[in-house]
């Protein structure tokens, strides 16, 4: 995955809590098997209000989303996060996350950042008041901030996954230099595997 | 030393490797594929010029795009039917096992994983998909993943994976005649809030969970999820081994009765304790329908539509408002009096052949009222194929309802099995979400009998009603 470790951009504000995976990406976007082209789908049924927030001509190019309370709750879609990022978002800023989506994410190096409601709402004022502005999210040093007024506040990310996406380390890279425990797990497991049960053509033998 | 939960159990048992500093990694024992959240992951192997490690230890099937037509019927849309030839011809390069449309063990993945068998307690159990929370109910750690995490899975038949916190749902008490597994799964979501669960894994317990059957348990463990939990577990006990003995995967094994002797041991020592705890009484849940927008917004079926204006929290009344106005509801309306467009028995949920005899009991010698569709959607040909040969289906296609074959169908409408905007569903799956079956359309979420019981009456009602 590309690295990331200080972003800067402007944000915009999502006005909603609970948005699930489903609202990120419709069902109907996922049949594609490419991995690209999904920014079109992001949040597609609401898109087509003009006066939806992303449509807004002040909002264009926002690299940064504000958004409320358990943002990517729902299904385990990982196209949520590569619409995001197709899209042209960065990060995303809320009070929570649904676990798969935080996970997907620090997959793909979109930046979750998680702050108190009340710290998300006055970013958020703030924000939508100065489309122009930029704010910052400094990966490396678990900050984010609003250059122009000082406001700063530290967020949590767990180290490994800090290093990791200041690095741009590929997860099955960082695995498989585990290989030896992972035969050695295997050498003792018991558990039984499907071997044997099918034939050729998947029937029960 | 203090006892242990059953996920921690599971948890030390699959423990790879666990370097200071790093993310521990896990060991998966099973690993199901579907064809809508692999295509991208096969394409990083191929990428990289990896191979699948464990293809004994992974398993296909179609289950998201298949049409539920005639199993004759082509795959009209294009892009779906790409995507299901894409899953075999990924199958065939990897050698995975593959159960393609129209195949005997095909259906819903979380559906054929426990029926054949190959769900087995002290296993991990992944699969690019929210629900995989269900294959807890035979006291297995499963959960979702992300296609990146899919591709890691292939490749290395691991995954990093940290401990997460303990959250026992303890239901004591007996559920009334009437309540279902399904209405104590929407109180559980409801007790707990669409983020209640967040960064947990649930064991469920209680007499009201020992009370229940495999399918019953499947029920309440796929939608942890709903409540945020990736995982949730039920312990090991002689339901757990009665439903497994009969399996296919485990009948004919000649180690069956050490593997037994293991599986009695997937239970939580009686002196573990959990990060939090969650108390319901079971004799308190009634049978219940959502009203909203997403899982949690549940309310009694005889209940009214709540008034968004008697919550404190702004935030919940916002969220409120804009779900009523999503649903087309006022508020104060008795849920009974909601007339409904579709229905639909099926999904992850609700399609085993449990929740269609329940579903069928309410039918039989009844009508689908006029200017309502009834779809019944079995979750796999197993299932179809046994609710047959109890003459199920006569009782459905009898009293106006369609039989279909097996797949996901209306429970995400990525097949032509699809709500049209405004269209307002009684539904047995697990998700409401605004748009999920279908653009525009309004999703209500009830048990297989309330369904039966809603198509039959036109709109939302109980069993006892059209008894
Ligand atoms: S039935 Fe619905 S919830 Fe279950 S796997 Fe299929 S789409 Fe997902």
């Amino acid at each position: 995955m590309r690295a990331v470790s200080l972003l800067e951009g402007r944000a915009v504000v999502l006005g909603r809590a609970e948005v699930d995976t489903d609202q990120i990406i419709p069902s109907v976007w996922l049949k594609r098997v490419e991995r690209t082209g999904f920014g079109r789908g992001l949040f597609s049924e609401w898109r087509d209000d003009p006066n939806f927030v992303l449509n807004r001509p002040e909002h264009q190019g926002a690299t940064i989303l504000v958004a409320g309370a358990h943002f990517g709750i729902g299904s385990s879609r990982e196209h949520a996060v590569w619409a995001l990022l197709d899209y042209g978002f960065r990060a995303v800023i809320a009070p929570s996350f649904g676990d798969i989506f935080r996970n997907n994410a620090s997959k793909q190096g979109l930046v979750v950042v998680a702050l108190g409601d009340d710290d998300v709402q006055s970013l958020g004022s703030w924000a939508a008041a100065h489309p122009d502005a930029s704010l910052v999210v400094d990966v490396a040093r678990r900050v984010v901030e609003v250059a122009s007024t000082g406001w700063q506040r530290s967020f949590d990310l767990e180290e490994w996954t800090r290093q990791r996406l200041i690095n741009g380390w590929d997860d099955i890279g960082l695995t498989l230099r585990h290989d030896q425990e992972i035969e050695r797990f295997e050498a003792a497991s018991r558990v039984p595997t499907v071997e044997g049960l099918f034939d050729a053509s998947g029937h029960l033998l | 030393m203090a006892g242990r939960t059953l996920y921690d159990k599971l948890y030390d048992e699959h423990l790879v490797s666990a370097p200071a500093g790093e993310t521990a990694l896990i060991y998966v024992d099973l690993h199901l594929v579907h064809e809508v959240t692999s295509p991208q992951a096969f394409d990083g192997l191929r990428i990289e010029g990896r191979r699948v490690r464990r293809p004994d230890r992974t398993l296909a099937t179609a289950d998201h795009n298949v049409p539920t037509d005639p199993i004759t019927t082509p795959v009209a849309d294009e892009v779906s039917r790409r995507q299901l030839e894409v899953l075999e011809e990924n199958c065939r390069e990897f050698g995975i096992t593959v159960f393609p449309r129209g195949h005997e063990n095909q259906g819903i993945v979380h559906v054929i994983g426990p029926e054949l068998g190959v769900t087995q307690p002290g296993m991990t159990i992944v699969c690019g998909d929210s629900h995989t929370s269900t294959h807890g109910a035979v006291g297995a750690l499963a959960f979702g993943i992300g296609t990146s995490e899919v591709e890691h899975v292939l490749a290395t038949q691991t995954l990093p994976h940290d401990r997460a916190q303990s959250l026992a749902v303890t239901v004591d008490g007996e559920l009334r005649e009437g309540v279902s597994a399904k209405d104590l799964a929407l109180a559980i979501v409801a007790a707990l809030g669409t983020g209640g669960g967040i960064g947990h894994v649930i064991e469920y317990r209680g007499s009201a969970i020992r009370a229940l059957s495999m399918e019953g348990r499947m029920t309440v463990c796929n939608m942890s999820i709903e409540a945020g939990a990736r995982a949730g577990l039920v312990a090991v006990d002689e339901t757990t081994l009665a439903y497994l003995l009969g399996r296919p995967a485990i009948a004919g094994r000649p180690d069956r009765d050490a593997l037994v002797e293991r599986w009695r041991g997937y239970v939580s020592d009686p002196d573990a304790t959990f990060d939090r705890e969650l108390v319901l009484d079971g004799a308190a849940v009634t049978p219940s329908v959502t009203w909203g927008t997403n899982p949690a917004q549940v309310v009694a079926l005889d209940g009214v539509v709540p008034d968004p204006d008697e919550l404190s929290d702004g935030a919940a009344r916002d969220a409120a408002q804009r779900a009523l106005a999503y649903m087309g509801l006022t508020p104060g309306t008795p849920m009974h009096d909601i007339p409904v467009d579709v229905v639909f028995i099926g999904s992850c949920t609700n399609s085993r052949l449990e929740d269609l005899r329940a579903a069928a009991r309410v039918a039989a010698g009844h009508h689908v009222a006029p200017g309502v569709r009834a779809l019944v959607v079995p979750g796999s040909h197993r299932v179809k194929h046994d609710a047959e040969a109890e003459g199920l289906d006569r009782v459905f296609v009898a009293a106006g309802f369609e039989w279909r074959e097996p797949g996901c169908s209306m429970c995400l409408g990525m097949n032509p099995d699809q709500l049209t905007p405004g269209q307002r569903s009684a539904s047995t799956s697990n998700r409401n979400f605004e748009g999920r079956q279908g653009r525009g359309g309004r999703t209500h979420l009830v048990s297989p009998a309330v369904a039966a019981a809603t198509a039959i009456a036109g709109r939302f009602a109980d069993p006892a009603e059209v008894a």
